[in-house]
């Protein structure tokens, strides 16, 4: 696939405020002693985050001013049902931080609905990937473990370099190891898919895709003397070169060095160590998002090999 | 699964199309100037053109020189009766007509999103760079029950412009229509069978017969 910019800044950054709100949430529940200023500040940081991931997704469609349509389809289409859980999520985490503002402090079951809905939009968004069966590289499981692991990991990366920045310090020892812990969780199952997909075989081949069954055939001509949609919308046109150091920056910028610094950051306490965390976690997923589409191979490639 | 009353289907006799194109351009010709129109045509008189087509013919070779065969394999929306583009649709856009089986795109409905393209194993759709909403075969359906044409004429605008009859056009649930009937005695097949989307287009197989002239006889000896 070709990958879109719309969409691969839509999960990233959608995921890391889920993640982020899903952590502050367990932590209120479990009864930390978190000062409400800082709760509001981190919900209004998630907002605005949610907000510009809804308009990267927006960015995507051709006639966003019929956007309202797309919740019409909710029994059939995963992209439906997300199109509805987004803004209630948004809804619901606007509501957490109004309510802490105005000082009537964080409801036990809103906080409850906010993780409810968090885990619904992560099972939404893999599921758009994971239902379309002929796209093998994404129809696993792992679509799912990897859109929440990576999700939590980047929420609470940032969530700590938030608690750092406003002197929560003993939030933030509490928080900098499972951010650690979520970090190489989500390294370890997104390595796992990578493997799998590494060692796929296409289910479709040229002659199951025009039932000439000779092993020796080829294509001449696609039927068209330039690119088309088919063209430009599946295949993304790089090189190996290009394939291999994404790959590098998904699992050095994406994992690794936000470990390392991660790691760091819990032995010496500086928080400059955080922020560079949070900053190589986010170039690295993105990284990630860019290559999940990339390693993705359509079928419908295969009718689509020669320009003539 | 979607239940249809009929449903309307190209079958394609592999044997006889010649790559002439004539299918391509008067589909464009029709569906431009019809309902489903008009189809964008960026830089058609430059270096790199490229437009919306809802029909292809593509050219394959089997086997190596000198014993090989050229295979002109005209491709479009197989209206398939387990369309996996159909569920994936948001908006309903996307959508299978119950009486005639036909895979259609509401384009004032559709937001544009193309995520009915990924779930289409194929490629049979193309999203129209100009108006901004996904487009795909319509099997000519502003064309196939006007009334106002001559029967003869109530047929898509590819199967009538062929010249070799290339494409049969009818109902593959009537067993004796002539669709029906080209695909249970000659063979005829869907395209990708593993993804289980029960194509309603088929195509018949390349029939190898021997050389008519000078081919018979020659390596009679025992």
């Amino acid at each position: 696939m070709n990958p879109a910019w719309s969409v691969i800044f839509f999960t990233t950054l959608a995921g890391a405020a889920q993640g982020m709100v899903v952590t502050l949430a367990l932590s209120k529940l479990a009864g930390l002693p978190l000062g409400p200023g800082f709760v509001a500040g981190v919900l209004l940081i998630a907002l605005a985050m949610l907000l510009a991931s809804l308009a990267a997704s927006t960015l995507h469609l051709g006639h966003p001013e019929r956007a309202w349509r797309a919740v019409l389809m909710w029994r059939t289409s995963w992209l439906s049902r997300e199109v509805i859980v987004l803004p209630a999520f948004i809804a619901a985490v606007t509501l957490w931080w109004w309510m802490v503002r105005s000082g009537q402090g964080s409801s036990r079951w809103l906080m409850i609905a906010c993780i409810a809905l968090a885990a619904l939009l992560w099972l939404c968004t893999a599921m758009i990937y994971a239902c379309l069966r002929f796209i093998q590289e994404w129809a696993h499981g792992l679509t799912l473990v990897n859109y929440v692991l990576i999700g939590l990991a980047s929420g609470c990366t940032l969530l700590a370099a938030l608690a750092g920045w406003r002197h929560e310090a003993a939030y933030l020892s509490l928080l900098a190891p499972w951010a650690l812990g979520l970090t190489l969780a989500a390294w370890a199952t997104r390595t796992l898919a990578l493997q799998r997909n590494a060692g796929l075989k296409p289910k479709s081949t040229l002659q199951s895709a025009t039932g000439i069954r000779h092993p020796l055939l080829r294509q001449h001509s696609m039927g068209m003397s330039a690119g088309a949609f088919n063209t430009r919308e599946f295949m993304h046109g790089m090189g190996l070169a290009v394939l291999q150091r994404v790959r590098w920056a998904l699992h050095g910028l994406g994992f690794a060095l936000p470990a390392l610094l991660l790691a760091a950051a819990i032995g010496t306490g500086a928080q400059a160590l955080l922020a560079a965390a949070v900053l190589a976690q986010a170039v690295g997923l993105l990284a990630e998002r860019w290559f999940f589409f990339a390693q993705a191979r359509h079928p419908q490639n295969l009718y689509y090999q020669v320009v003539a | 699964m979607t239940t249809v009353a009929k449903q309307l289907a190209l079958v394609i006799d592999l044997n006889v199309c010649v790559g002439c194109h004539a299918c391509v351009t008067s589909c464009k010709q029709w569906n431009t100037s019809g309902a489903a129109g008009p189809l964008v045509d960026s830089n058609a008189y430059g270096a790199d053109p490229t437009g919306t087509f809802f029909n292809r013919v593509q050219t394959y070779e089997a086997g190596s020189f000198p014993d090989t065969q050229t295979v002109h394999f005209p491709k479009s929306c197989l209206h398939c009766q387990d369309p996996p583009c159909v569920p994936v649709c948001p908006t309903g856009a996307s959508y299978k007509r119950k009486q005639d089986g036909i895979v259609l795109v509401d384009y004032d409905k559709c937001i544009g999103c193309k995520y009915c393209s990924w779930a289409c194993p194929y490629g049979a759709r193309e999203f129209d760079e100009a108006r901004k909403v996904m487009t795909k075969c319509t099997l000519c359906v502003d064309r196939i029950h006007d009334e106002l044409l001559p029967p003869e004429d109530r047929k898509p605008a590819c199967v009538k412009a062929c010249p070799t009859n290339a494409r049969l056009f009818g109902d593959v649930l009537d067993p004796q229509s002539d669709v029906s009937v080209a695909i249970r005695e000659r063979g005829g097949y869907p395209l990708m069978p593993e993804w289980e989307t029960r194509p309603a287009n088929h195509y018949l197989p390349r029939r190898i017969t021997p050389a008519a002239t000078g081919g018979n006889g020659q390596k009679e000896s025992t």
